[in-house]
């Protein structure tokens, strides 16, 4: 890159805002997925939406690939640099713009903290309801680009649920909105399809996001089963009854011991741990509390309790959120996995996983959101023992085309980014891959936004039928184009 | 053009004879009539003559139960109505999975009929139940009171298949709940008014049927007091379903919330909506009048403002914040300034409403031009559903934003030859 382009990048953002030297830049080189690394050759930190339209205009003009990076935390590779290209950092972009209680609106930019939204509604009884684990850390942009889920999306619905309006800078750095602070703009929902695309269609600088009312009340229920296979059946039992928990999580034997070393929240020692959150009115809650400890007592549930007070809900879900950092307490390294199967396809998928487990001389600890069938496998290993590396990578992999066979997805919250491009083809067609890459060269021709990450192979966007310039008579209004 | 016989052999070679015939008068889209109807069985078939019919140049408009056809603007050609008719199987409900799989010609009650036999449903109160197709009601965005709580078909739809006019079947989302491999194209297909590619099957994910439900009636005096107590109960702890507001241009708004629940809930919400109410009428002259015990027909108030015998009546569907809706609806004001002019609302609480004005046509087109531009400085929408034919060159949808040149290059890459759907849908598209 020439010194004129650092020079232009350096007047856009001040020289505060640009990173150039390479010890500063190593803390860019990956994500919360460690593995894959490439040092980008500049990280810009914008402050305002403008300069970030003037960076990514230089970099659409001198064709330079960028990726948008929030607090890189995800766990797929979507932030990780490209090679010579540049990363735009939103850190700095993090105030909360406005608070509109009355239409349960909060408008945000990029680099607000997940966490920091909920708690500026609490007071008034609101909450933002995607929650994924690294919610005190995570940012809103991040969670916008990986559609992030969290416990609670079970009941509550995932990020695109709670994302109402965009603004957007294009690849080419001009501004769009799609969709607003009112529903059903008219037109084609381009904000559906944003979110969650993983940083390839553009980087959003302002957010429009719903809350919700706190529910009048909230009880957690945990209960020990023998195994999986009956905290399974369990889940079964309680959606078969008609009933829409908040929460249900689950945890094997191996995350409950890693919990228990790391945050200590006294968790039965079981083999099947289930974790039930029911909330709304108390009334409600009460009678269907009493038909979930009956089910998992037909279940063969061995011990239950239910959190008396908030202090020890937030200890029960403190060692659920910890559950993947605490793997660091019993294995030197470890892979997390990100598969979803059909719900009924669980006692088939952990018999195998536990023979694949067998076969690969591995460990596989597994966390799931049992209420929509996200699987979270923990691989672990050592890195200095030669080959086990490759083995866990391989063991992770073959746990993802189990979840395929069974009907699901290779990722339920984490996206694919780096890490899984090349599992999209078991997943999908080339002309289902075709026809979202079309959507891509609509609004990336150049292949500039993380072009390497979603896609196995990207595909170039040509001349048929080519960018799309309007006219100047279509721009005017004078003329239409059909 | 489709006089030349080579291409109606080759389309009836695809479909067969009995699928494909020519259009009768009732057939015509906003005025604008088709020559022929197909009717392929398989998607596969399907996709072949979106193709073939794309590769001569030739319009396609898509068609389920064709109940919300007239929606929208008039489409520039018609060559040939593609309808789903025949693709109406339920391919699988796997309800220990509370999942659907769907073939777009399905009717919106045959599918609730078979769900319901699992004691599940698709938490979705679409129109015309009876006659109107998934397909339909996807691409025409449709949604009703439950989108308050369960969200739009956006927010339940979690795989789609599309045929493109170049022939090309692509699937996007999948058969679980929980999915973010590649793009959301289900979202996009929701609302697109089937100008980007015909939807032949989607996957939707299911709620449990609820065993008792309340629907509990209130009055208030004025759409202020009324906008008040929405805010009151919005912001309170109650879990109701549903709420949609009633009204028309001469007397007080009714409000009407839907509570799912155990027999033990549904009481101790009725009670604590009383409370409310009294209490947020406290200095009021006249206390509200309540009934905790509403007949379920209220809830077809939306689709009832559709039943009117003037031939000159306009629907509209429009958004705003739903702290800007007494303000809204003072803007109705000209509808009601003279005795040949009415008009009647039904409002979720989410601040989407449907309006049907009744008006002298020949003051319309100023009129909702100016109640259009009131709306969209509100930061909300104005889009026309319905109208007589009079008015057919009014723009049904308004401003679309300054996203319209995205959508355009959206729409070049899935349908470079616009050959679906010319012309219906927003900026010309």
């Amino acid at each position: 890159m020439e010194a004129r382009i650092f020079q232009e990048f350096r007047d856009i953002v001040g020289p505060r805002g640009l990173i150039t030297s390479l010890e500063d830049l190593r803390t860019y080189e990956c994500d919360g997925l460690t593995n894959f690394r490439v040092l980008p050759r500049a990280v810009l930190l914008p402050s305002t939406t403008e300069q970030v339209q003037s960076v990514v205009r230089v970099c659409h003009r001198e064709r330079i690939p960028f990726v948008a990076r929030g607090s890189g935390t995800g766990l797929s590779g979507g932030a990780l640099p490209v090679e010579n290209g540049i990363v735009i950092s939103l850190a700095k972009m993090n105030r909360i713009l406005e608070v509109d209680l009355p239409n349960a609106r909060v408008v945000v930019e990029p680099g607000v903290i997940n966490l920091d939204v909920t708690c500026r509604v609490l007071p008034q009884e609101y909450f933002y309801a995607p929650d994924p684990s690294s919610q005190s850390v995570c940012s809103i942009g991040g969670n916008v680009a990986e559609n992030s889920g969290g416990a609670h999306c079970l009941k509550y619905g995932f990020t695109t649920t709670h994302v109402l309006g965009l603004e957007v800078v294009l690849p080419d750095g001009s501004l769009v909105h799609l969709g607003g602070k009112c529903l059903d703009a008219p037109g084609y929902d381009l904000l559906g399809v944003f979110v969650g695309s993983e940083g390839t269609l553009g980087i959003a600088t302002k957010i429009t996001l719903r809350v919700v009312k706190r529910p009048e009340c909230t009880r957690t229920l945990l209960a020990a089963f023998p195994g999986t296979n009956e905290a399974g059946a369990a889940v079964s039992g309680i959606i078969a009854a008609g009933m829409l928990p908040a929460a249900i999580e689950m945890m094997d034997n191996l995350a409950i011991q890693a919990a228990e070393a790391a945050v200590h929240p006294n968790y039965p020692d079981c083999g099947g741990l289930l974790l039930v959150e029911l909330d709304g009115p108390v009334a409600e809650v009460a009678e269907l509390m009493q038909s979930v400890e009956a089910i998992c007592r037909e279940n063969a549930a061995t011990e239950i309790r239910l959190a008396r007070t908030d202090h020890e809900r937030l200890l029960v879900w403190k060692g659920r959120k910890a559950a993947f950092a605490a793997m660091g307490r019993i294995s030197p390294n470890y892979i997390v996995q990100d598969g979803v199967i059909p719900r009924t396809a669980l006692p088939h998928v952990m018999t195998e996983i536990t023979r694949l487990s067998r076969e690969a001389g591995l460990r596989v600890a597994n966390v799931f959101h049992a209420g929509d069938g996200n699987l979270h496998p923990l691989v672990l290993y050592d890195r200095q023992i030669a080959g086990q590396e490759q083995a866990a990578e391989a063991l992770s992999y073959k746990i993802l085309e189990l979840c395929l066979a069974a009907g699901g997805s290779i990722t339920g919250e984490h996206g694919v980014g780096e890490e899984k491009k090349r599992m999209m083809s078991k997943m999908f067609t080339e002309p289902d891959l075709d026809t979202m890459q079309r959507v891509r060269c609509a609004f990336d021709p150049l292949l500039l936004s993380n072009p390497t990450k979603v896609f196995p192979t990207p595909r170039l966007c040509g001349e048929k039928p080519g960018e799309y310039v309007p006219h100047p008579l279509e721009i005017s209004g004078i003329a239409e184009r059909f | 053009m489709l006089e030349t016989n080579t291409i109606l052999e080759e389309l009836t070679a695809i479909v067969g004879p009995a699928n494909l015939r020519a259009a009768a008068r009732e057939d015509a889209v906003c005025g604008v009539a088709p020559q022929f109807i197909v009717e392929p069985q398989t998607e596969q078939h399907l996709a072949a003559v979106l193709s073939r019919v794309s590769a001569a140049g030739i319009a396609a408009i898509p068609r389920g139960g064709g109940t919300k056809l007239d929606w929208g603007n008039p489409p520039k050609r018609a060559g040939i109505i593609l309808s789903t008719a025949r693709l109406n199987h339920i391919v699988e409900h796997a309800w220990a999975d509370l999942t659907v799989t769907v073939e777009a010609g399905c009717t919106l009650h045959s599918l609730q009929s078979t769900l319901a036999k699992r004691g599940q449903r698709l938490a979705f109160d679409g129109l015309w139940p009876e006659r109107a197709t998934i397909g339909g009601a996807l691409s025409t965005n449709d949604s009703g009171s439950l989108r308050l709580r369960f969200g739009a078909l956006r927010d339940l739809i979690i795989g789609v298949t599309l045929a493109l006019p170049d022939g090309t079947l692509a699937s996007s989302g999948g058969k679980v709940v929980k999915n973010v491999a590649g793009y959301d194209l289900p979202k996009l297909a929701a609302g697109a008014f089937g100008t980007l590619g015909v939807i032949t099957r989607a996957v939707f994910r299911l709620h449990p049927l609820c065993r008792t439900t309340r629907t509990v009636t209130f009055t208030s005096a004025s759409w202020g007091d009324m906008q008040q107590k929405l805010h009151a109960i919005q912001d309170s702890k109650l879990a109701h379903s549903g709420f949609q507001i009633r009204g028309h241009s001469g007397g007080p708004p009714h409000a009407d919330l839907l509570f799912e629940a155990t027999e033990s809930g549904l009481a101790a919400q009725t009670e604590l909506l009383q409370k409310l109410l009294l209490s947020e009428s406290r200095g009021s002259s006249i206390p509200p009048s309540i009934f905790v015990d509403s007949s379920p027909q209220i809830w077809q108030a939306r689709q009832n403002l559709f039943s009117t015998r003037q031939k000159e009546s306009v629907i509209a569907r429009f958004s705003v914040l739903p702290s800007d809706l007494a303000k809204a609806m003072r803007w109705l004001d000209p509808f009601h300034s003279s005795s040949h002019a009415n008009w009647q609302a039904v409002v979720q609480a989410t601040g989407i409403g449907f309006l049907r004005l009744d008006a002298d046509p020949s003051e319309l087109p100023a009129q909702i031009f100016a109640l259009r531009e009131q709306f969209e400085r509100a930061a909300g929408s104005l889009v026309l559903l319905r109208r007589p034919e009079s008015l057919g060159s009014l723009d049904a949808w308004g401003n679309p934003g300054d996203a319209l040149p995205l959508m355009r290059a959206v729409k070049l890459r899935l349908d470079p030859q616009s050959t679906l759907n010319p012309g219906r849908f927003v900026g010309g598209i």
